[in-house]
């Protein structure tokens, strides 16, 4: 297991407060990784520090064999070398159908000029069906991402995640609204994808981190408290304190 | 790829359809080739529409489509008109001055005649030196090549230093503005090289065409504009369709979620902007000809203002709404400023619809806005019975599911 990501010493604040506190992080590829902490412990702005949309007063986020810097990266540049993201809230294009949008995200060059004289191919179009397959969404290809359900924006969303085939995967509550049924599927996907790159997790609900079955990263106050097996984490007292203290 | 762009497009062929028939109604009714029912004057009012409508959709892709409310595309139809202009101009001008000065006793020199041309165009702003922005006035290519140049390079620099620096909103639209008035502004200049608040005139009479009728020459510009028009909607059309409409229409929704895809939004609106500014430039270059006369007072903001107010009035979002704005609104404004429309006495008060007309039009312009955000357009969606996602409410059934407010947090 390779390093893919590696960050050290990062901090930022907003207004003063301190939204990451000397934080350092890695992960191997492949690997799961799952991300809890209480609310305001920074796990969005980890995230957001990542794909580039905060940029931290100090620290290194390095990825990739080449060590590439990701703070001097623009956020485009840092998901066309393969980092991709789930927000928390499943934004879609509402007014595209879930085709359009997995179209989309589909893995192709990016330039406005590679898109203008893009030609659709019977392997995009075999792969968006897979794709749509995977999320349960193939009847509802033609509709308008507007039109589904909050549980199927969080599907849609998931399957443009995979459509970029990203080496780094960040999601973001992925099991927010879904059927008990869904959230398996949804773990089962994780794992899947895991088995071949990086994926963190940031999840509040226990029982899904228990059923990702790995190594758990504890955040609070923009620092690692703790990190290890579920079992471990749980145990410690720090941890206990923090989450019952709140 | 054809067979692709008309199957996601029905409108193009509906489009083409209607400005054929049309064009040929108004070839059948001319003076010219035709029976005369229609005057030569009334033509080429038909033809600077038609211009107007090609503009409305460039606009329509930039506001419609990408989400920048650009309130300066005026500024690239203007200078469109003046790169045109200065040509039209230029040849004329020469070869009145070279007739003239060859009935004199001794031959003049090239030079001379060059000379007298300039006394002749700048003699109103009192120089007769040919500025350096004249340098290719000489050339109908060259000249060709600046309706595109022009605003396209205006467009690419305006937009790289606005789109890089990621101002949006409302912020961009005064840039924009900014941009177009402060053009204005300097042309007003006399000092500007382009005569100044004169502008350019005489572009009606187009050189080497002296002995042919304006009713023959106003019918082939008609011709021209609807040719643009029609090759213009297909290029949108074109742009707006497939891949690049979705990542264009996924900017002006969330442009950030697109930036989180990969995809390099400033690059996007830069290529959008500058296309449409292009566009813009070749709709100037057709209209000023037969408006025979272009000033500055052509690009101030308020024209700009008016394409928004067209495009809005037709429905944002579908090009042939452009179109039907920029027909309709331009064509009504005609009718009630050019004293068409009778005079309303009140008794106490007398309506005249010179003056009320803006107000009629801002009237309208709001209640748009307000009760029928698709403008003209959506009325189609009545015919084809399109229905639009428009979620109200909870986001699903069971209790799980986000509730309505929860949705609009972060």
């Amino acid at each position: 297991m390779s390093t893919l990501l590696e960050m050290s010493g990062v901090s930022v604040s907003f207004d003063g407060f301190k939204a990451i506190n000397n934080l350092s992080f890695r992960i191997g590829e492949p690997e799961l990784r799952a991300i809890i902490g209480p609310n305001g412990a920074g796990k969005t702005t980890f995230m957001d520090i990542i794909t580039g949309k905060t940029k931290p007063d100090e620290g290194r986020v390095l990825y990739g064999e080449k060590s590439l810097s990701l703070l001097k990266m623009s956020e485009s540049q840092i998901a066309r070398v393969g980092v991709g993201r789930k927000f928390q809230k499943p934004t879609v294009f509402e007014a595209q159908t879930v085709r359009e949008n997995l179209a989309m995200a589909l893995k192709n060059p990016r330039g406005p000029f590679d898109v203008l004289l893009y030609k659709k191919t019977a392997e995009g179009a075999a792969r968006i069906e897979a794709l749509a397959e995977e999320i349960g969404l193939t009847a509802e290809l033609t509709r308008p991402a507007g039109e589904l359900s909050h549980g199927q924006k969080q599907w849609l969303e998931i399957g443009m995640l995979l459509a970029q085939e990203p080496r780094l995967l960040l999601v973001d509550e992925p099991a927010a609204g879904m059927t008990p049924t869904e959230r398996e599927h949804t773990t089962d996907l994780l794992r899947r994808a895991a088995e071949k790159h990086a994926v963190v997790v940031v999840e509040h609900d226990m029982e899904f981190v228990r059923r990702l079955d790995c190594k758990v990263t504890v955040l609070h106050e923009g620092s690692v408290l703790a990190e290890g097996s579920l079992d471990h984490v749980t145990q410690n007292q720090q941890v206990i304190d923090v989450y019952l203290g709140r | 790829m054809k067979q692709g762009l008309l199957s996601r497009n029905p409108s193009i062929l509906w489009f083409l359809a209607a400005l054929g028939l049309f064009t040929l109604g108004i070839t059948v009714l001319s003076e010219a080739t035709g029976t005369g029912l229609i005057s030569t004057s009334f033509v080429k009012t038909l033809g600077k529409t038609l211009c107007l409508c090609l503009i409305a959709i460039a606009m329509d892709v930039v506001w419609g489509y990408c989400g920048i409310l650009s309130l300066g595309h005026f500024a690239f139809f203007g200078i469109g008109g003046y790169a045109i202009g200065m040509w039209l101009m230029y040849a004329r001008t020469e070869a009145i001055v070279a007739e003239s000065l060859a009935a004199s006793p001794i031959p003049p020199t090239a030079q001379e005649i060059i000379d007298a041309t300039g006394t002749q165009i700048f003699g109103v702003v009192g120089s007769s030196d040919f500025p350096l922005i004249w340098a290719f006035s000489h050339s109908l290519t060259l000249q060709l090549l600046m309706v595109l140049l022009f605003p396209g390079l205006l467009a690419l620099v305006f937009g790289w230093l606005a789109f890089r620096s990621r101002v949006t909103g409302v912020y961009l639209s005064i840039l924009t503005q900014a941009m177009t008035l402060a053009l204005s502004l300097y042309l007003f200049q006399n000092d500007s090289g382009l005569r100044g608040n004169n502008g350019l005139s005489g572009l009606q009479n187009i050189p080497g065409f002296e002995a042919v009728p304006q009713s023959q020459i106003s019918i082939a510009f008609f011709w021209a504009s609807a040719l643009a028009l029609g090759l213009g909607y297909v290029l949108f059309a074109y742009v707006t369709s497939g891949k690049m409409g979705s990542v264009v229409r996924g900017i002006r929704d969330n442009e950030g979620r697109v930036r989180f895809l990969g995809y390099h939004v400033e690059s996007y609106k830069l290529f959008v902007f500058t296309i449409t500014a292009i566009v813009s430039g070749i709709a100037g270059a057709l209209y000023y000809p037969q408006a025979g006369i272009i000033n500055p007072a052509e690009i101030a903001p308020i024209a700009s203002i008016y394409l928004a107010v067209w495009v809005a009035i037709g429905g944002r979002g579908r090009l042939y709404g452009a179109v039907i704005g920029a027909a309709f609104v331009s064509l009504l404004s005609s009718w009630f400023t050019g004293g068409g429309a009778p005079d309303i006495p009140l008794g106490f008060y007398t309506i005249q619809w010179v003056d009320w007309w803006l107000i009629l039009l801002g009237l309208s312009f709001v209640a748009v806005t307000l009760f029928f955000p698709k403008g003209i357009g959506g009325l189609f969606d009545y015919l084809t019975h399109v229905k639009t996602p428009f979620r109200v409410g909870d986001y699903g059934p069971d209790k799980g599911a986000l509730r309505q407010e929860e949705g609009h947090e972060q």
